[in-house]
């Protein structure tokens, strides 16, 4: 029924298959919606946050989201950017169009949680109006909203490529315009992904009254700030080749060469390796040097469900193992470590993510307070679950609809 | 003026609160919740969600009988004196919470908070509460609202603000009666309430002041001291083991 908006030459499954695809996921995306709607209406009094935890589950899954989906300007800044003087860098060509999919559903999503995580959404625009020059969330407002316009623009002459929309003349001749200068937007794109991941990491790190998230560093930028966005680049593209593959489970079909994997491999495992040095650095000033002049030692900060365990699970198990593995060219022959290290590694940057908000704000400061344990409601899970069902939804009707892999018709024909 | 540009003036108001004179009474809570305009919920019982802008912790030497001791600890917020920022006024990303550089007051403008929290995220002391639902008070109860203190509505962030209002009121009168407005002075409904009189408030930086002298008292002590948030709420108390809890100590 819809064979005539489906790329020339491709083929996808049936319609009422995909009909019932979507419809699951429509139905996720509507039980979120009215739990959100229900905060907004009701107050936030439906969550399970309170005066000890002021963030939970709605930051957490906005600093995971936004740090996976660096993948679009990471892997635009090093294909628009970085492939003149490093052809190898081209191979990223056969991927791009996902991770700006990928880079835009993760930025849209993430402003409509966040429209549920303040308790005046209406005001929201104060961010602009009435800005905070110190604040590091005046930065976060300004470049969020700013990369998602980026991302639309991106994205935009990506949807006009499907065969019906570009073959109306004037938006066949706007979006091939657009391709020409997306180097500009990608590089836009790039600036502004490099600050406003920085500036998430300032977000804790420049909390000077509460040891476990702060850090010095160097003039305003606390050490969080380079590392968060260390973390994002290490970790956005890996998060792109996962979907890239879990698209091909799920078509059964080869959508890019393994040699575009392999690349995203070996950028990664440097970049995690780099990223791995550093934060174990970090961690251990942080731990022995820091802390102790503040009044407390690396054991302050572990405890109950809040333990040790977190530590380990991200540097150990989630960050120096993925790094081994994805530096290692063994590591990336083989489709199960690659793909297994790329997971840990997402899986390792969103535990970061984790660790830096709800464990940083249960630990108690003054000597007589106690340890707090926070538990997220229906109402902060739905809405959060939507999200990814709404990426979910519009990667699927890009995939469908629209020439996102160049090479797939030579991978698949038969 | 500071190096970081900010005028320094002769004004800080601040708060000396002496823990061995303080029975837990809760009298200055209970002020501060009628003098403010604090809104209250029929169930109390979550600590973590019900609003008190002086709350009173309890606070133990962990020893058993018969060693065990005890007292209460008042806690206001502490208007914090950090050099460039008060902890929560450097994070708020629309200025709606500001520190008032002519008298040391931290402010919070409601009509402007977004509601964002990274003000309660960045306060030790847990000083600040959020509305996390509209307030309403049964019918006849809001006669008995103070005129003088705007109520809050839901989804913004609320805190003690030293009573801004009877400074506001000290000021009129000082100059309606001729006299420097920079030199009123007042006392906030906390340490009026008291009927230990372990309250006293003033004029940090006016050495005549009894605030000013209790501050430089041998046995007063600021909690949290190393993490240079510089409250300008200060605690009294001869006993050790109170004061070794005012900070963390790594053994």
């Amino acid at each position: 029924m819809d064979r005539a908006l489906i790329p020339e030459g491709l083929k996808r499954c049936s319609l009422p298959i995909f009909g019932l695809w979507t419809l699951l996921l429509l139905l996720l995306i509507g039980w979120g919606v009215i739990a959100g709607g229900l905060v907004l209406v009701k107050a936030m009094n439906l969550t399970g946050l309170n005066d000890y935890f002021g963030f939970g589950a709605y930051i957490t899954a906005d600093l995971a989201i936004i740090a996976l989906g660096a993948g679009a300007f990471f892997s635009g800044f090093l294909y628009y950017g970085l492939s003149r003087f490093f052809p190898s860098l081209k191979e990223l060509g056969k991927i791009i169009n996902l991770a700006v999919v990928v880079g835009f559903v993760c930025y849209t999503g993430a402003l409509a949680v966040l429209v549920l995580e303040i308790g005046q959404p209406l005001r929201g625009w104060f961010g602009y109006w009435h800005a905070n020059v110190h604040s590091m969330l005046t930065e976060v407002i300004f470049c969020i909203s700013c990369y998602a316009v980026v991302l639309i623009i991106e994205y935009v002459p990506i949807i006009l490529e499907n065969r019906k929309l570009g073959a109306v003349k004037p938006l066949g001749v706007f979006g091939h315009s657009m391709h020409d200068i997306m180097a500009i937007f990608a590089l836009t794109g790039t600036f502004l992904s490099f600050f406003h991941q920085g500036s998430l990491g300032g977000v804790a790190g420049v909390l000077f009254a509460r040891p476990y998230a702060y850090r010095t560093g160097l003039f305003i930028w606390p050490w969080t700030f380079f590392l968060f966005i260390l973390s994002a680049i290490a970790s956005g593209p890996a998060f792109t080749a996962l979907i890239c593959r879990a698209i091909e489970k799920f078509s059964r079909k080869q959508l890019v060469d393994r040699s575009v994997y392999e690349l995203i491999g070996k950028i990664e495992g440097a970049l995690l390796g780099v990223y791995m040095v550093l934060k174990i650095a970090d961690t251990a000033y942080w731990g022995l040097v820091q802390s102790p002049r503040l009044g407390l030692n690396l054991g302050d900060f572990y405890w109950g469900p809040y333990g040790i365990w977190l530590l380990i699970a991200e540097i150990g198990i989630c960050g120096v193992l993925p790094a081994l593995i994805l530096l290692s060219p063994a590591g990336r022959k083989s489709n199960f470590l690659l793909f297994g290290a790329f997971l840990l590694d997402v899986a390792g940057v969103s535990l970061n993510r984790f660790v830096m908000t709800i464990p940083a704000i249960a630990a108690p400061v003054m000597p007589f307070d106690k340890w707090q344990v926070y538990i997220p409601t229906v109402y902060e899970t739905a809405p959060i679950l939507a999200m990814l069902a709404y990426c979910t939804l519009i990667i699927s009707l890009s995939y469908r609809y629209l020439p996102l892999f160049p090479r797939e018709r030579e991978l698949n024909r038969v | 003026m500071s190096e970081q540009g900010h005028t320094q003036s002769s004004v800080r108001f601040g708060m000396v609160i002496d823990l061995d004179k303080c029975m837990g009474c809760g009298a200055c809570s209970v002020a501060c919740q009628a003098e403010n305009n604090i809104s209250f919920r029929p169930d109390e019982s979550n600590k973590l969600r019900s609003i008190t802008w002086m709350s009173v912790f309890r606070l133990t030497n962990g020893a058993n009988y018969p060693d065990y001791k005890y007292t209460f600890l008042p806690r206001p917020c502490m208007h914090c004196d950090s050099p460039h920022h008060s902890p929560c006024t450097f994070v708020c990303p629309v200025n709606a919470t500001t520190r008032d550089e002519s008298n040391g007051i931290v402010t919070h403008i409601y009509p402007r908070c977004i509601g964002c929290r990274y003000c309660i995220v960045a306060c030790p002391y847990h000083a600040r509460g959020f509305n996390w639902w509209d307030p309403k008070w049964p019918e006849p109860m809001e006669s008995m609202l103070s005129p003088e203190v705007s109520t809050r509505m839901r989804g913004v962030v609320e805190k003690c603000t030293f009573c801004h209002q009877r400074l506001l009121k000290a000021r009129s009168k000082a100059y309606m009666d001729g006299t420097d407005p920079d030199k009123a002075t007042y006392t906030p409904a906390c340490a009026d309430a008291c009927p230990a009189k372990a309250i006293v408030f003033g004029n940090l930086r006016d050495p005549e002041s009894e605030v000013g002298r209790l501050s430089k008292d041998p046995n007063a002590f600021q909690v949290l001291k190393k993490l240079n948030t510089e409250p300008k709420v200060y605690y009294i108390s001869t006993q050790d083991w109170i004061r070794k809890l005012s900070d963390n100590a790594v053994i």
